[in-house]
């Protein structure tokens, strides 16, 4: 065994500085989450996904026939607000950077704009996984009240399958929003771009399939509300679904995600 | 210290900042002035990378501001201080910035403390900030991580009587020891008393830089008398040009001792005799910039 001696006087009188160790990514997934929720907007947000959920089951349980207390009901009562304010959450984590100007610090302290972005989506995607958990559970709590108060067996009409689904069609819907941030950078102008593609557009590409029927075959390969519908019913099934799923994915998100990054990273901080 | 090298940045139709060259010193605060729209702001946020450059380059100790591991560990940066969210609370803000360098928690005591804000304004949210409150926080995000340069853009906008003095001496405390320091400001007076290095900017283009004895020296002297017509004469007498101000000042660009001198041997009390600094600066800032005042002031 050969010991290595160092004599004091190689050591270099440097300063006493401190090693700068880089940034961990784990770090920032953590600090992006934190920012998600530490602003009076965010904050709210995080609460009205539990009001929600819950007012959504109350009136499930008070407005719904004795027949329809089953957990389909609840979970799609619960459903929309989710589907609302999830890509909300996902917009604002973005754009808040650039509207708020907080992205003069943001990007001064990690200089490297894809590595926050990145952290950003895990972190949007976590508190996408983590909020429909919440959702889940509170519509199973109402399906057993429901049934208990109607003194029948509750209902449980949600396979894991469909469950999973569901959770992919809200993600899908971040994604978008997720997207509509990083290419246009500002929170109304987002905001405004979501509620287009989520509910201007799929009216006009239907409309456009029932007047033009060489594009009712095309529909279901662009149109991504047709793919997310499709997940939150269950429907989709087939290799040829899941192909659909893919390529409005791809239109939709994965390739105005790459071209929104490219002029991120570029564009300036103001 | 800090290395800019031919930097330019090009905007679609102009130039905001022109092949500039300079570098700011470890143990001297340099100041960087220039007139609105000079291209202050914009070399500053290429320095930190916030800003792309067209061409040439920007280091701190030779590295590329993108390339530090950690910057805030490095260098303090305060832009604006009103680019933060304003639904956050000063503390809040602190906070992220300490986690995201790594830093005990404890760090954001010290900093508030260190920048004179009280656990119940840290507490509220930065909307309900002061300017001059913003400007602490940004002056404390800045300080945080305990860094070895410090780049600020305009920090003592905002501030009160008693911040200006505050954020004089703490930077004057840094620059003494081994921090370097470069400040944009537009207050001539805050960067005269503060600064020992000037940058001066206008268009884009530097149009003086040296240390501020230098730059200033040039500027010449100021006198008073109680007959300033007088003084004027005995100084065109001995063949030294000079301009009899409206307010009784004569101004040269002989050295003081010259102008003492000829003084004593005309027999003129003099009531005040010194380099022509103060206004000096505001000269010189105003001649060496005058092409680019949007008010066209005569130099």
């Amino acid at each position: 065994m050969t010991a290595t001696i160092t004599s004091p006087d190689t050591i270099e009188a440097a300063p006493a500085r401190r090693t700068v160790r880089p940034i961990p990514t784990s770090r920032l997934v953590k600090i992006e989450l934190r920012k998600m929720f530490n602003t009076r907007s965010g904050f709210w947000m995080l609460v009205s996904i539990g009001v929600l959920s819950v007012i959504a089951t109350g009136a499930v349980i008070i407005f719904a026939p004795d027949s329809a207390v089953t957990y389909e009901s609840f979970a799609t009562a619960i459903g929309f607000p989710m589907s609302v304010i999830l890509p909300m959450i996902a917009i604002l984590g973005v754009t808040s950077e650039w509207s708020q100007r907080s992205g003069l610090t943001t990007f001064t302290l990690v200089p490297s704009r894809g590595r926050v972005i990145g952290a950003k989506a895990f972190a949007t995607f976590v508190v996408g996984v983590a909020s429909m958990a919440v959702a889940f559970a509170v519509g199973a709590l109402g399906n057993l009240v429901g049934a208990a108060i109607n003194g029948t067996d509750a209902i449980w009409d949600v396979t894991l399958a469909h469950s999973s689904q569901i959770l992919l069609g809200n993600l899908v819907g971040m994604a978008i929003g997720f997207t509509l941030g990083v290419m246009l950078r500002n929170s109304a102008a987002a905001i405004v771009g979501y509620f287009v593609v989520s509910l201007v557009l799929p009216g006009i590409l239907a409309l456009l399939a029932q007047v033009r029927s060489w594009f009712e075959d095309l529909q279901p390969w662009i149109d991504w509300n047709y793919t997310q519908v499709a997940l939150f019913e269950n429907d989709t099934d087939t290799a040829r679904e899941w192909a659909m799923l893919a390529s409005t994915t791809g239109i939709w998100i994965a390739l105005p995600l790459v071209i929104g990054l490219l002029f991120l990273r570029r564009s300036e901080v103001k | 210290m800090i290395t800019v090298e031919s930097l330019t940045r090009r905007y679609a139709g102009f130039t905001a900042v022109d092949n500039v060259s300079f570098t700011a010193q470890p143990g001297r605060v340099t100041g960087f002035l220039g007139p609105n729209g000079a291209g202050k702001s914009t070399t500053m946020r290429v320095m930190v990378g916030l800003t792309a450059p067209t061409s040439g380059s920007a280091t701190i100790n030779g590295v590329r501001f993108a390339d530090l591991p950690n910057p805030g560990l490095e260098v303090g940066v305060l832009l604006d201080a009103s680019a933060q969210h304003a639904g956050r609370t000063g503390r809040e803000i602190l906070t992220i910035a300490a986690d995201t360098m790594g830093l005990p928690r404890r760090r954001v005591d010290e900093t508030l403390e260190l920048v004179s804000l009280t656990p119940s304004e840290a507490k509220r949210r930065v909307r309900n900030y002061s300017l001059g409150m913003r400007q602490r926080l940004g002056i404390g995000t800045a300080l945080l991580g305990d860094p070895r340069v410090l780049i600020l853009d305009e920090p003592a906008n905002g501030l009160d009587p008693a911040g200006i003095r505050w954020m004089r001496d703490l930077l004057t405390g840094f620059a003494g020891q081994g921090g370097t320091v470069l400040l944009s400001s537009h207050l001539l007076h805050e960067i005269e008393v503060i600064a020992d290095d000037l940058v001066v900017i206008g268009n884009g283009k530097i149009v003086a830089s040296g240390s501020k004895e230098e730059l200033l020296a040039a500027a010449g002297t100021l006198a008073r008398s109680t007959s300033p017509r007088d003084l004027a004469h005995a100084l065109e007498q001995a063949g030294i040009p000079s301009t009899l101000a409206g307010d009784g000042s004569v101004r040269t660009d002989a050295d003081p001792a010259r102008v003492g001198a000829v003084a004593l041997t005309a027999g003129i009390a003099l009531t005040e005799l010194r380099s022509a600094e103060g206004a000096g600066l505001e000269d010189m800032f105003l001649s060496l910039t005058a092409d680019t005042q949007r008010e066209g002031v005569a130099a």
